[in-house]
């Protein structure tokens, strides 16, 4: 292996002289202390590489011997996965010991000593390719499928499969014979180089299904599909971190992956104290049973940050391969663009804008590519869904990151200050916002038999009611209240109707938190018939007063129990009224 | 300080108003160095070339001057004897006195593991309903005040400070101007609190570039009492706003690119690693932060609050309430994040639905002021919700009132009563069965 010594230091970016072969993004360890710290060779110049060390460099001199690796940073993929809490860089944060993270400190990413129930699902003789199920064992709830590794290449042959039994993950369960006639034998854990998409799959056909998360502004208004992209780019306070949570606790996923990607530790301290409690919606089991979380905080080493989203995509591109749903939640992709940029600024490249490197935009487009609906080489699909949110500096939508991010994902959920200034949460802009799958024909055809015929246009007429009520409102400001026609304020009091009854939810509110796709359907018919409906007011304060009403039953329908005997009281009060 | 095994060069190479470079070798990163009797810190090692930044400036430096390398990084020798103190940036005492005994600290020390962290849910009251009532403080909480200079930040600081019933106060001052260092420490002396307080001060009168150093001393001494001692402590920092600025200095004369508003690539990270050492501990300490982040004209936009805002767990805005002349807690801009963990669950069950309604309520009286302002007719509604703005402004929001969460929200519903119908407050009609006056 090569090995080399540290030349020069600026903060995290070490140069090292090395006596060898170096490639790019090759890991190594810096010795110091007694210490081993991991780094990732970012340039190389002649026989200087130049090194991200994933740790403080206090107290590193020249001189201090550096180990190359021979290969790239890693995710080791294996069963035992879920429920674990890791940092960007795989070490489980649970088995560390002491209150601080010691540097240098690295703990195993899954248990190596447990045990597993393992059941064949190929047999001797079977044409094989990289992603294939060889067998399965179950994890928690899941059925976790133990597959060829993915950095195998072409066809191969089984040899022999293990019998349903016993194992730990690093007996071999398989063999098998590639073209040559070698054969290789196969364990339960494999590694994958996390910066590489995952390829095991036939064909990445366009999403169709849509994914429940149990928000109406998103659901109902602008949803987001099994295996698509969507961000949510808002200004602090704007309510990223709660949104993301909801749809985090909510979503109708077997697998979630939380990547707190350089945000605050006491989100991510809720996680940990909220999930083991808390129910998943759909299953009933409880929520830390189907999440992983990986968590780099902002006060982390920030080269760590950039692997930390990474880590996640490639462990959910693992599951997916099993046939699974999963859901990619990072927040905030912008710390990770900010990484980028301290990096980029080390080695002293030429600036894009804002200071970000220049291939800020292809790097971001490449990692939501890896999101997606597939085809698995048995014919099953599996899906990541991915949805980052973006802090933007000074809430401005117009900086390199949102910006990037915007050519890359197919769904914007716009935060917006004013809203969020009213408390009207979720604060998605109704019109700024958009998904690009409403225009997709196989997802209107799957909204019309899953929910109703024609859903998609009743949804664009209600967004039209908003846009609408907007003009309404801006006249009523300009010529006032007297000023307009009484229609004016009823157009405007229908955009609010909607507004407070379907856009607005209580994320807080046990009940109202969690709103299932039928309950949003027979809710957005409820305000959709009222709005669409036409009343005679004798004046704007007779109709203000009539609206302000009819919001009051509405929100006390959205706290109270889906089809209970209150809810249908409620109802039975609003019809009454009309 | 000099001892045997220090290294000493006398060869300065290049001198910039910041920094010297020289030839040494054996030299750690981030290590300590006195460079011509000035206290200096390694910045930057290309082979045997060593950047060190001097954190008093290099005014008068020779290139002849004596270099000597102390081995270790920044430290803070830590123990019972900091309490009741007064230091500099460098932890020596101010006003004479021994130095402080105890164990010797590197200071900006490793982070606690996320996981090993608890949910904070401990209500810090502060009598102040714009805090206590609408941005509920909570142990382990970060939280600056954005306010503009000519706003009472400080003394709003000291009062949430004494009254914050916290084991220790520690203050860190940087570029505080000798008035208000002096405020402060009349304002605990007073109290009879400085016993339990530590100051690590830097005034205007010193050199910038060291208030670098005062953030890590103070949550140094932080950690300690945190830490060790188990105790519930609350860090002051006031200004970050001139900590930032001293940042944009360094990286300027270093030569580095800088990324928005003139501020260095690094900057959220470099504020990230301060405030993310406020932290619920498992052993019952903690440390909670309110820090001052002074802006510009009001510009919440500007690369400091803007990445403090994304870092910090909200932030109080004061504002001056031309209605009542009083300083209030500006409601609609002010925000704590963790008033959630605490809100309906420490304190009365109405709370978040009363926090809301008045909020929302006070919005349809600013619209109804625009209204007026532009010359229309003002309904019945919008002259009730002037009257509900006036009452609210001055019995809840303004920062003299010093009341009990329970009379605060008693109040609130008072005002509900007075000015409008329960409909119109669109709270749930449970809580308006229970709670309407």
């Amino acid at each position: 292996m090569t090995k080399g010594k540290v030349s020069g230091i600026v903060a995290n970016l070490v140069v090292v002289k090395a006596d060898g072969p170096v490639a790019q993004n090759e890991i190594c360890y810096v010795k110091t202390g007694g210490l081993s710290l991991m780094a990732e060779v970012i340039k190389v110049i002649g026989d200087q590489a130049y090194i991200q060390v994933f740790d403080s460099t206090r107290g590193l001199s020249v001189g201090a011997p550096v180990e190359f690796a021979g290969h790239m940073l890693e995710v080791t993929l294996a069963p035992g996965m879920l429920s674990r809490s890791y940092d960007g860089l795989q070490n489980d944060l649970e088995k560390m010991s002491g209150l601080f993270i010691e540097r240098g400190t690295t703990t195993e990413p899954i248990d190596f000593s447990a045990t597993w129930e393992f059941t064949p699902l190929a047999k001797a003789g079977d044409r094989v390719v990289a992603g294939w199920w060889l067998g399965e064992v179950p994890e928690i709830n899941l059925t976790h499928k133990i597959m060829v590794p993915f950095t195998f290449q072409g066809s191969y042959t089984i040899k022999s499969v293990a019998p349903r039994g016993t194992y730990k993950v690093t007996d071999t369960i398989a063999t098998l014979t590639d073209a040559q006639g070698n054969d290789h034998n196969i364990t339960m854990v494999q590694k994958w180089p996390v910066k590489r998409a995952v390829k095991a799959y036939t064909e990445k056909p366009r999403p169709s299904k849509v994914m429940e998360t149990g928000v109406r502004a998103i659901d109902t208004f602008n949803p987001i599909t099994e295996g698509g992209t969507g961000f949510i780019p808002g200004p602090f306070g704007a309510g990223k971190t709660v949104l993301q949570h909801a749809i985090s606790k909510q979503a109708d996923a077997d697998v979630i992956m939380i990547v707190a990607c350089g945000e605050r530790a006491n989100e991510v301290v809720e996680i940990f104290a909220e999930f083991p409690h808390l129910v998943d919606p759909h299953t009933g089991h409880k929520l830390m049973e189907r999440t992983i979380i990986i968590c780099n905080t902002s006060n982390m080493p920030v080269a760590a940050r950039e692997a930390s989203v990474y880590t996640g995509m490639a462990i959910g591109e693992y599951y997916r391969a099993m046939g699974l749903k999963v859901l990619i939640l990072a927040d905030s992709t912008s710390r990770w663009a900010q990484a980028l940029r301290e990096m980029s600024n080390r080695l002293e490249e030429l600036p894009g804008q804002d200071a970000f490197p220049m291939d800020l935009s292809a790097i971001i487009s490449n990692f939501y590519s890896r999101a997606g609906l597939v085809y698995l080489p048995n014919g099953e699909t599996g899906s990541v869904t991915f949805l980052g949110t973006v802090s933007p500096a000074g809430g401005n939508l117009k900086e390199p990151v949102t910006e990037s991010t915007k050519k890359a994902a197919r769904c914007f959920y716009a935060l917006s200050q004013s809203r969020a200034d009213s408390k009207r949460y979720p604060a998605i802009d109704p019109l700024d916002s958009y998904s690009k799958y409403l225009e997709y024909p196989e997802v209107q055809q799957y909204l019309d038999t899953t929910i109703e015929s024609g859903w998609v246009a009743k949804v664009m007429r209600g967004k039209t009611l908003v846009q609408r009520g907007k003009e309404a409102s801006e006249q009523i400001n300009i010529l006032g209240d007297d000023g307009v026609p009484v229609e004016y304020h009823e157009r405007f009091w229908k955009s609010e109707l909607l507004d407070f009854v379907i856009l607005q939810q209580d994320a807080f509110d046990s009940i109202d938190a969690y709103c299932r796709l039928d309950r949003q359907k027979y809710m957005y018919n409820m305000v959709l018939g009222i709005c669409e409906g036409s009343f005679a007011f004798d004046g704007f304060e007779q109709c203000a007063e009539f609206f302000k009403e009819l919001i009051n039953l509405f929100k006390q329908m959205n706290y109270t129990e889906f089809d209970s005997d209150a809810f249908h009281n409620y109802r039975k009060q609003i019809e009454a009224k009309l | 300080m000099t001892t045997a095994f220090q290294k000493i060069y006398t060869r300065i190479d290049n001198i910039t108003k910041a920094t010297v470079t020289l030839q040494a070798s054996g030299v750690g990163n981030d290590e300590l160095a006195t460079v011509g009797g000035k206290l200096a810190q390694v910045v930057k090692i290309d082979g045997d070339s060593v950047t060190l930044q001097v954190f008093a400036g290099t005014e008068g430096i020779a290139t002849s001057d004596e270099v000597v390398f102390h081995g270790e990084p920044p430290v803070l020798r830590v123990g019972d004897g900091l309490a009741g103190r007064f230091f500099n940036a460098y932890g020596e005492p101010l006003e004479g006195g021994p130095a402080p005994e105890g164990e010797v600290r590197q200071i900006g020390g490793p982070t606690v593991n996320p996981f090993k962290r608890l949910q904070p849910s401990e209500l810090i009251a502060t009598g102040i309903a714009g805090i206590d009532l609408n941005n509920t403080i909570v142990t382990g909480q970060k939280i600056p005040f954005f306010a503009d200079p000519d706003q009472p930040y400080n003394q709003v600081m000291a009062t949430v400070a004494l009254r914050a019933q916290a084991d220790k106060i520690i203050l860190g001052g940087m570029g505080l101007t000798n008035d208000d260092y002096l405020y402060f420490k009349n304002v605990f002396e007073n109290a009879g609190a400085l016993d339990r307080i530590v100051s690590f001060v830097n005034t205007t009168e010193n050199p910038p570039v060291e208030r670098l150093l005062v953030p890590d001393m103070a949550l140094t001494a932080a950690e300690y009492f945190a830490v060790d001692k188990g105790e519930k402590v609350l860090v002051l920092l006031t200004d970050m706003t001139l900590y930032a600025d001293a940042l944009a200095i360094v990286s300027n004369r270093m030569d580095q690119i800088p990324s928005k508003d003139s501020m260095p690539g690094s900057l959220y990270s470099d504020l990230a690693k301060i405030y993310e050492k406020a932290v619920q501990l498992p052993g019952g300490g903690s440390i909670t932060i309110i820090a001052v982040t002074t802006l510009s004209g009001g510009d919440i936009t500007h690369a400091i609050p803007d990445n403090t805002g994304y870092i910090t767990e909200g932030q109080l805005f004061l504002r001056n309430d031309t209605d009542t002349g009083k300083v209030i807690v500006d409601p609609f801009r002010s925000l704590s994040r963790l008033k959630q963990l605490v809100i309906g669950k420490k304190t009365r069950e109405d709370h978040p639905q009363v926090m809301n309604a008045a909020i929302r309520l006070y919005a349809d009286a600013a619209n109804a002021k625009t209204k007026l302002e532009n010359g229309f007719d003002l309904s019945d509604y919008d002259e009730r919700t002037l009257g509900f703005a006036r009452e609210y402004s001055e019995h809840l929001l303004s920062i003299d009132v010093n009341i009990h969460i329970d009379e605060m929200l008693d109040t609130a519903w008072r005002l509900f009563a007075k000015y409008f119908t329960p409909a119109e407050t669109a709270i749930k009609q449970e809580l308006i069965d229970k709670f309407w006056q």
